[in-house]
């Protein structure tokens, strides 16, 4: 028997710093008794803030591991970041929320822990199966959380639904994934990468079914049309601080790993995946702009938004090149601020003690409740596109690509769908200024919530005063992502 | 080797048998035991591909676990199976047509690929040369060295499984008699037992 290295370990240090720290805050939860809840919310997030300092100290260069199943790199630290602090703020947001309804468990936070554990695993997958262990150890976490409040028919539909629907598409990328190695004889994204480079651009039939299968599955992932049918419901289903993470960070792992795969073994092949990322952008910037308009419910509506601005960031990715994935980059960045801001707001809507979701509750909201109403305004107007705001540039980003890759009439039809969306988020600011107010909301808003709500909102507001530090993190990230 | 040829033909024929018979049965019972002949008909494929593993892998989990996890499904649920299946064979016409349309584009693709001449080079963990190691021990020389990183994911996967399955379904109820061994391993004998005088014809 021939001894076998150790592999470097000091390139996954987050990873398995995160996994410890879960299974380590899991027994803490289980000794803990009944009033542990809280502390291991906490506790999960300086577990989360532990990893980023992880992820932010570790050298810059491009280090695989475990046989090139991992991979870590400019790219990989940006993406890593951001999934952490969505996870984080999400986590801040439930607290109070898991608290009044009388549903805090220790396992949410821990649930959290191994969802954000499978983020960064998606994030740095470098071979099909890494791809599909993080995919799943993810949408595990996420099928459990989303049906956490198991005595409301309505979670516990959410949390089926997505459990039903997620498994359908983790089959057919499974199945994508089995072709691709079948004809390509390799799983690893380097290796693959380096065949399609040798035969270039052309590759066995296998493979591009393999492609499109794959393609498929992660469209789900991402919730893009045709594969967002669960999006709605689940949204609409699981308990409001469930659905401002599920909005946040899962997208952002998955347009990251949608990225690295289409653009890493995949980006000799553009030309046969750019019709699919093409059309897929388009259904979703459409659909996105167009099932809002009809909704009541706010959950709801952010489905389908958040279904919009998936089809605003895969313009990038369609793009295929540098600038596109900075344009990604950008968006999904700037996306995540203004998501949880709304989601704050959407948290802090209460009425007699009870959580609200209708639209029409937000009647008046100035009057009662201006700090508020002016922090949900910037962000529907960032989310519209309109400038200043942080959502006009990364629309403006990801646009400015898909032209650049002379992709036309994608950029117009974005540029259209985006003017019908204004359309919906306008029309709730004009709820809160120009209407009467019917009943007015709480006053109370927890001390948490107001801080994230203005700190998001401030980003959001003020960041085309500064908006360097984002766009030259952005602007290298795409650059690894390169080989730049 | 005609031994072989008709070994696979035989397996491969009741496979293929008994896997018409899952969808054609009426009784959901008889559908889950030709289940468990197709498995096992699977299984005997593989020995003679000489995966012997695979085939007891198969045999472990699919017989062992799944298929008398459908069972205790089958038996404790009380599905109405003939009500589901209602209007099962209206659907065949449709449904047939869909499949020759599926077959007929697949074999129009297929029938002009051809195997990356690099696919064998590109290969990372070359195939044991059979003889030499066992899959079993070919298996396991690569899954805790080469895929340690894949194992472990695996392991996380089957925790977040399990706190999964007690947060959806563990419920604290009230007034269960639990037993406590510690106590009862503290009881003395004073404490348990009282001796009574009991008087004759008196009765306690």
């Amino acid at each position: 028997m021939t001894p076998t290295a150790v592999p470097a370990l000091l390139p996954a240090l987050p990873e398995i710093a995160l996994a410890v720290i879960a299974m380590a805050l899991l027994m803490y939860g289980v000794f803990g008794g009944e009033r542990s809840p809280r502390g291991c919310a906490w506790l999960a997030v300086a577990g989360l803030a532990i990893t980023a300092v992880l992820v932010l100290v570790a050298n810059g260069d491009r280090a695989e591991t475990f046989n090139g199943q991992f991979v870590v790199d400019g790219f990989a630290r940006f993406m890593k970041v951001l999934v952490l602090l969505g996870s984080g703020l999400a986590t801040i947001m439930s607290m109070s929320y898991m608290e009044r309804e009388r549903m805090e468990r220790f396992e949410y936070s821990v649930l959290l822990l191994f969802a954000t554990l499978g983020m960064l695993m998606m994030i740095s997958a470098n071979d099909l199966i890494a791809l599909y262990v993080g995919l799943e150890l993810q949408s595990l976490s996420l099928y459990v959380v989303a049906a956490i409040r198991r005595d409301t028919v309505k979670s516990s539909e959410a949390g089926l639904k997505y459990f039903v629907l997620g498994a359908l598409s983790s089959g057919m990328l499974l199945y994508g994934a089995s072709l691709i190695y079948g004809f390509a004889g390799t799983t690893s994204f380097v290796g693959l990468a380096r065949l399609f480079a040798e035969s270039s651009g052309a590759a066995p039939v296998g493979v591009i079914i393999g492609i499109v299968f794959l393609c498929a599955g992660l469209c789900f992932k991402v919730s893009a049309v045709p594969f967002h049918m669960w999006t709605p419901d689940v949204y609409e289903g699981a308990p409001t601080p469930v659905t401002a993470f599920f909005a946040v960070a899962p997208k952002i792992a998955a347009i990251a790993l949608f990225t690295r795969t289409l653009l890493g073994p995949f980006g000799d092949l553009v030309d046969q995946w750019q019709q699919i990322i093409v059309a897929v952008s388009i259904g979703s910037m459409v659909l996105g702009a167009f099932a809002a308009i009809n909704q009541s419910n706010i959950k709801r509506l952010m489905a389908y938004s958040s279904i919009g601005h998936m089809g605003y960031a895969l313009v990038g990715l369609a793009a295929g090149s540098q600038a596109g994935v900075r344009g990604v980059v950008i968006y999904v960045a700037l996306y995540l601020f203004m998501a949880v801001g709304t989601f704050a707001c959407i948290l802090s809507m209460r009425h007699q003690g009870r959580l609200v979701e209708g639209i029409a509750d937000l009647t008046g909201l100035s009057k009662t409740h201006p700090m508020m109403a002016f922090m949900l305004a910037v962000f529907m107007f960032s989310m519209a596109g309109i400038p200043p705001m942080a959502g006009f540039f990364g629309k403006f980003f990801v646009f400015q690509a898909a032209v650049q890759a002379e992709l036309y009439s994608l950029a117009v039809i974005g540029v259209l769908a985006s003017v019908v969306a204004a359309y919906y988020y306008i029309r709730i600011v004009k709820l809160m200024y120009f209407d009467e107010p019917i009943e007015a909301l709480d006053q109370r808003i927890g001390g948490e919530m107001t801080t994230i709500m203005f700190a998001t909102g401030i980003i959001t507001l003020l960041f085309f005063v500064y908006p360097l530090p984002l766009m030259n993190g952005a602007a290298s990230a795409a650059a690894a992502l390169f080989g730049g | 080797m005609i031994i072989q040829a008709i070994a696979f033909y035989v397996f491969a024929a009741v496979a293929i048998a008994s896997g018409v018979m899952v969808i054609s049965q009426r009784n959901p019972v008889h559908s889950v035991l030709f289940l468990i002949l197709a498995f096992f008909n699977a299984a005997a494929l593989f020995v003679l591909m000489g995966a012997e593993f695979l085939a007891m892998i198969l045999i472990i989990v699919y017989v062992g676990a799944v298929a008398v996890l459908f069972l205790f499904v089958v038996m404790m649920l009380d599905i109405n199976f003939a009500e589901l299946r209602q209007g099962f064979l209206q659907y065949l016409p449709v449904g047939g047509i869909i499949g020759l349309i599926l077959l007929v584009e697949l074999i129009m693709i297929f029938g002009t690929w051809v195997v990356a001449p690099e696919a064998g080079q590109a290969r990372l963990v070359p195939a044991p040369t059979p003889g030499e190691l066992t899959n079993t021990h070919a298996l396991g020389r690569v899954l805790y060295t080469h895929y340690i990183y894949l194992f472990q994911a695996a392991g996380l996967i089957l925790l977040v499984a399990m706190i999964g399955a007690i947060v959806l379904t563990l419920r604290k109820r009230e007034g269960v008699k639990r037993q406590s061994i510690a106590t009862q391993n503290a009881r003395r004998r004073d404490e348990a037992v009282a001796v009574v005088k009991v008087t004759t014809r008196g009765g306690v």
